[in-house]
This record gives C-alpha cells, structure tokens and sequence, in this order.
C-alpha cells in the first residue's frame, strides 16, 4: 500500500476547529507521534501563527524551539503539520514546497474557504516534489464535529479495520 | 572549545545522519565553518551572503541568535547551538 495518513477523527476535528477559529489568519499546528516508525499523530499541538496572516504562517521562533526540546525529550517526531488556507484550496502552495523541511511528515492542508464544509488533504513534500496522498480517518464524527471533505478523487483506503473497533480479536496491523 | 550542536532531519545528510556534532568557535559563525570544514555542505544551507537565512533559526541555548547578534552571536564552551528550519509556508 502506498503513503497514507490515519488520522484520528477528534484529531480532524480539533484542527478544523483551529483553522474556522482563526479564519481569515491562517492557523498552524503539529500532531507528534511516537519516534519509531509507528507514523501514528498522538499530541495534538495547536501553534500560534506568528505572522497572523490570511496568507502567510510561521510557528513563533521560541515556540519552534520548545516544540522540539519537548519532542526530542518524549521520542517524538512532528508525524503531521498542519495550516489552513483561508482563500484558496487545500493544495501546497509555492510558499509551502519551499518551506517544507520535514520529508517524513504528513503536511495536511485545511481549507475554509467554504463555510459550510472544509476540504482537508494530506501531502508529503520531498525535495520540492509534492504527493498527494489518501487520508483515512479513524473513528467515527460525533455530534460536535465539523463537515470535512477529503479529496474525492483519491480511491478511499480499505477501511474495515478500522470500522471494526470493538473486537479485541481484530489486529491493528 | 566545544559546544554541541543539534541538527535537523533535512540536515544530518550532511552530518552522516548524526543528530548532533561538536565544534569549535567563539561565535555562530566560527561554529559554521568548523562543522563545514568536516561536513561539507552544511553552510549553504544555512548561510546567504554572510547573514543567515531567513528562514533558518538558530539558537544558542534558549536565545534565538537573530535577536543576539546573527553570525557574531557568541558561543561559549558547553553551550548548545540548536538549528531549527522554520516551519513557514501558507498561501503568499
């Protein structure tokens, strides 16, 4: 299978939130995971966007540094970075690709350029290169969460065990 | 002098996938151009026309050197010069 992203939906939904909460800004943010391959986004850390712009983010300088001592400190590895384009779509933009200094990270891109609903997509970015990749998200919406739209014209991850929650007799991997 | 320094991921190709080197130097700049002198490649990455680059932060210890003087920041031994790329983009 190739690259994906699994994302939790209380994940989904607290970075949907932070992005309609800052709109028109832009909002930025980190889910860390495990450092040992697990590719799996646990700590949710919303950043504050220190340019405060419709059209331009950066994670505040001293920000940045705490981020990491506390991520070098758990075992961590920044498995998902997020921003919102308020205006346009939920694709990189120039700015992005040049910027982008993770190579193992899942760059998700929110848009809520729509009110109604918010287009939510995953990249890796490499070396300039951009991949689209699909996004599977674990766990049902709840009552509270917010209207997502993945990209449709990705072939939706095969799901089922994932749909499958309750049974103790089913793998996770 | 020795002062640690800690690498990004997109960087350790240039250090041979250390997270963090040693080196010598009495300021930022002197620091860069010891761990050059051994890993070669590292200082384009981070220096432009002898200021560094924008979107680069280095610290040392907890101080961001962009408020402490830039490549003349000081460094004494024991201290830790961290480089962290900025994470920055958006739709500009």
């Amino acid at each position: 299978m190739g690259p994906v992203l699994r994302i939790r939906r209380d994940h989904v939904d607290a970075i949907v939130a932070h992005a309609r909460r800052d709109h028109p800004d832009e909002a930025c943010g980190v889910i860390a995971g495990p450092d040992d391959g697990s590719d799996t986004p646990e700590r949710y850390i919303p950043m504050v966007n220190a340019a405060r712009s419709p059209t331009f983010y950066e994670f505040d300088s001293g920000d940045l540094l705490k981020l990491y001592r506390e991520m070098a400190a758990n075992d961590e590895t920044p498995v998902v970075i997020y921003h919102s384009h308020t205006a346009t779509e939920a694709y990189p933009s120039r700015t992005d690709i040049k910027f982008a200094s993770e190579p193992f990270a899942h760059y998700v891109l929110v848009s809520t350029r729509e009110d109604d609903v918010a287009d939510f997509r995953s990249y890796r970015i490499v070396e300039g290169e951009v991949t689209e990749e699909p996004v599977q998200v674990v766990g049902d919406a709840g009552a509270e969460s917010p209207a997502i739209r993945l990209n449709p014209d990705l072939a939706p991850v095969e799901s089922y065990m994932f749909a499958n929650t309750g049974g103790d007799d089913v793998p996770d991997a | 002098m020795a002062v640690t320094v800690s690498i990004p991921t997109i960087l350790r190709t240039h250090t041979g996938g250390e997270k963090s080197v040693e080196a010598a130097g009495k300021t930022v700049a002197q620091v860069i151009d010891d761990i050059e002198s051994r890993h070669g490649g590292l200082k384009d990455r981070l220096v432009k026309d002898e200021k560094l680059h924008r979107f680069v932060n280095v610290y040392v210890n907890d101080e961001d050197v962009r408020f402490a003087g830039g490549l003349e920041a000081e460094v004494t031994d024991g201290d830790t010069v961290t480089i962290l790329p900025a994470v920055a983009g958006g739709m500009r």
